[in-house]
């Protein structure tokens, strides 16, 4: 059984803070089958379309019948834990950093044999349940968990490497003006945050929910304005060395395409929406990198709120749709750079959300409470890619099956 | 027939290149035999730190001129693979004289950078594990089997510790201090159940032989061994869920058939040691007691050269260290010093044939290639 974590101390500042380490992060290409469904929390094997039989690790050829027919798909998740070890004396710096570490073997059900990361409470010769997670390299690792629930599971430290667990973390929520900012600062309080920020913009405007907001314990109003680079940057002088998690919930959503619309519209969303996520990332990424290990509450992730339209112009919202899109690339850009602290960047999609900038589109829409629920969701499980509603959802599918009908659909 | 056993005393770490161990190798091998380099037809060299080189690479770097030419990396199990290849080559006449060299050198991070880039399965499924090397896998394999066959760590102990007080007889052997099962018990845990004596230390050195014709030898009028059988398997018994035998098994009825001897009528045994529970492995797939009776025999012999059953007689790599693939040579070098009666302090009494074992290649989760040959001495 595991302890429970306890809430870290202050930190002492005359110490100095230990830089991150990252495990192996080489991977062949093929085994980024592993990395892509692990981003969306999904469990897959490399399956032959030919004889059936599931393999792993990631092959070019079915090693039954020699087909090169082999596709990633949903699997089976239980097997039997065959064979443990705790390795106490590991070759790389990551791990020696957080031995002793334990792994096993792990006969699935449905044929192979896999190494994993082993949650403490798996027993030799008992059940377990595996998935795919991402560790601190962003590349996919299997990590077997107990058949069943047990006491304190989440605290596991093995486990805590592979996630972003809002318990005893600090959070900067960038905008507590929105539905969707206070949902999600109720869910993180929820999730056990130790404090969170919640960034307003001219505050003396007065909105709704906000005596709820400044009543709420462990929770700390602080200026912030993220279309304006000093006001970001003055925050993150004050703040950014104990921001654990960056919860960007700014959005600037103004309906039409691109022909009847003036360009300073255009560029009120790149200002607010591309421009306040540079501010953001300059202003906090660098400190949040360097805090990627530092211990309990160390740096963990980074989440954006995108449109699913992102992917693919809707020219309904066509402008808004584009700074979506370019917030997306720079996500990806983001993501490499906070990779060496092992700070996650999770994007979730969505579509249209149920707020008054969505008003005349009909249902069905995401209400500001299931945005803050996947947040939480995302964090807890180690997510990178989270499709957050129906809509979303639909535009994912088909997308994977033909771009090209989403685009000539969505413009139609 | 095999001869010239070259060994070239190994150091812990080395500031050379193994491009100078193999060299230091081929020229203690002519010498050993009375030869010049150009008497050398054939060639095959196993290294995992020549860089770039092949062996073709190496003729021109050591002025080798050859009809005949291989580069083996089969990691533990490229001495017998090495021993068979060349002697289908000079019983076909494709080369008369044929080297073969296994060397490696061992520079500060040379371990470390062997790990991250053994194979495709190691890179994707292993090493982002934390598994410290091979511990960690045969650390697995090791526990599976205890629980499976009744294995204790006093068992494994018996067969460092007796590996150890052979090593003390060899001068070239790394390890020069005397080991108790004390000492074994309680030394550091490296990854459970594998503690500090369980594991190899990585060093730099090489090891070499030469095979000939038999009348090549008589020419040269050079003490040499008959090979009297050989087996080779790889990825034998994929299906089984955790490893608990390698691929002798599949073959050990022919390797004593083609030998016409028993696993009684050898006098000396060289398992490949990477690990004690390997060998433990061996004795049974080798033939020399049942599957999971491999505790049970541990038990009742004497594994130091005067004893019952006389294993690993240099010290094994245990004990002498692991020179990269030169640890997979070790145990087939001995063997014909062993059975050529040259073995001085580690001599077994009146050894006339010995078997000499290999294994390697732990690419995923068990160890791939197997090997084993069986060496008779001009004294039988």
């Amino acid at each position: 059984m595991i302890e429970p974590i306890t809430r870290p101390r202050r930190k002492n500042p005359l110490l100095r803070t230990r830089l991150p380490a990252s495990p192996p992060n080489a991977r062949s290409r093929t085994a980024h089958g592993f990395t892509r469904a692990a981003a969306e929390g999904r469990f897959v094997l490399q399956r032959c379309g030919t004889c059936s039989a599931y393999s792993y690790p990631a092959r070019e050829a079915c090693p039954a019948c020699l087909s090169a027919d082999l596709v990633f798909v949903d699997a089976p998740r239980r097997g039997t834990l065959l064979s443990e070890t705790t390795v106490r004396v590991p070759a790389d710096v990551y791990f020696r950093e957080r031995a002793p570490w334990r792994i096993g073997l792990v006969g699935m059900e449905c044929g192979p044999t896999m190494v994993a990361h082993l949650h403490a409470d798996c027993q030799e010769g008992k059940s377990v349940v595996m998935s795919l997670q991402l560790d601190k390299s962003g590349q996919a690792v299997a990590f077997a968990h107990p058949e069943h629930e047990t006491a304190n599971m989440t605290d596991d430290r093995q486990w805590r490497e592979m996630t972003a667990d809002p318990k005893f973390r600090r959070v900067l929520v960038t905008n507590g003006r929105s539905a969707i900012g206070q949902e999600a600062v109720a869910a993180l309080k929820a999730a056990g945050a130790a404090t969170i920020f919640v960034g307003l913009a001219e505050p003396w405007k007065p909105f709704r929910g906000e005596d709820a907001l400044r009543t709420l314990q462990g929770v700390e109003i602080v200026p912030l304005d993220v279309g304006d680079e000093k006001s970001v940057s003055d925050l993150a002088a004050d703040i950014a060395g104990k921001v654990d998690i960056l919860v960007n919930t700014a959005e600037h959503i103004r309906a039409g395409g691109l022909l009847a619309r003036r360009t300073s519209v255009v560029r009120d969303e790149i200002d607010q929406s591309y421009l306040g996520f540079v501010h953001l990332a300059q202003a906090f990424g660098p400190a949040m990198r360097m805090r990627g290990a530092d211990g309990v509450n160390s740096a963990a992730a980074w989440v954006n709120i995108l449109s699913v339209y992102a992917l693919e112009n809707w020219p309904a919202y066509g402008a808004y749709s584009a700074s979506q899109a370019a917030c997306l690339s720079l996500s990806h850009c983001l993501r490499a750079e906070l990779r060496p602290g092992g700070v996650k960047v999770i994007n979730l999609f969505t579509g249209p959300l149920d707020t008054e900038w969505f008003q005349t589109v009909p249902p069905p829409k995401v209400a500001p409470r299931v945005i803050a629920n996947a947040i939480v969701s995302a964090l807890k499980n180690g997510l990178e890619d989270v499709f957050v509603g129906d809509v979303a959802e639909d535009i994912r599918q088909r997308l994977a099956a033909n771009p090209k009908a989403v685009e000539r659909e969505l413009g139609a | 027939m095999i001869a010239a056993p070259v060994t070239i005393p190994y150091v812990r770490y080395s500031v050379e290149s193994a491009q100078w161990w193999i060299g230091r190798a081929l020229k203690s091998l002519v010498e050993t035999a009375g030869i010049a380099p150009r008497d050398i037809d054939g060639f095959c060299v196993s290294s995992f730190t020549m860089g770039t080189d092949s062996a073709i690479g190496l003729t021109q770097h050591f002025g080798l001129c050859v009809r005949w030419l291989d580069t083996i990396p089969l990691g533990g199990a490229s001495a017998i693979a090495a021993l068979r290849r060349a002697a289908r080559a000079v019983q076909s006449g494709d080369a008369d004289i044929v080297a073969c060299v296994a060397g490696d050198t061992n520079h500060v991070d040379t371990f470390r950078n062997t790990l991250e880039n053994f194979s495709r399965f190691n890179q994707d499924a292993v090493y982002p594990y934390g598994a410290g090397g091979a511990n960690a896998s045969f650390a697995l394999i090791a526990r599976n089997y205890m629980r499976t066959f009744g294995a204790r760590r006093e068992d494994f102990g018996k067969i460092a510790v007796s590996q150890r007080a052979n090593a003390l007889r060899n001068p070239h052997a790394l390890m020069k201090a005397p080991l108790t099962i004390e000492q074994y018990m309680t030394a550091r845990p490296i990854a459970d159940p594998i503690h500090l004596f369980d594991c190899v230390m990585p060093c730099a050195g090489a090891e070499a032989f030469l095979v000939m014709r038999e009348d090549t030898a008589a020419a040269l009028k050079l003490p040499a061994a008959k090979i009297l059988a050989t087996i080779e398997r790889h990825n034998a018994f994929g299906n089984d869920p955790v490893q608990v035998r390698g691929g002798w098994a599949m073959d050990v009825g022919e390797l004593y058939a083609m030998a016409g001897l028993k696993p009684d009528d050898l006098d000396f045994v060289q398992t490949y040691d990477d690990y004690p529970v390997i060998s433990m492995m061996q004795f049974e797939d080798l033939g020399f007691c049942r599957k999971g009776e491999g505790p049970d025999f541990v038990r009742q012999h004497d594994f130091t050269i005067d004893g019952s059953f006389p294993h690993n007689t240099s010290g094994g790599q245990l004990s002498v260290g692991q020179a990269g693939a030169g640890g997979a040579y070790l145990g087939l070098v001995e063997a014909l010093r062993q059975v050529l009666g040259i073995a001085g302090p580690t001599q077994v009494k009146d050894a006339r044939v010995g078997l000499a074992s290999g294994f390697g290649m732990i690419n995923y989760d068990r160890g791939l290639a197997s090997g084993a040959a069986i060496l008779a001495g001009p004294a039988s």
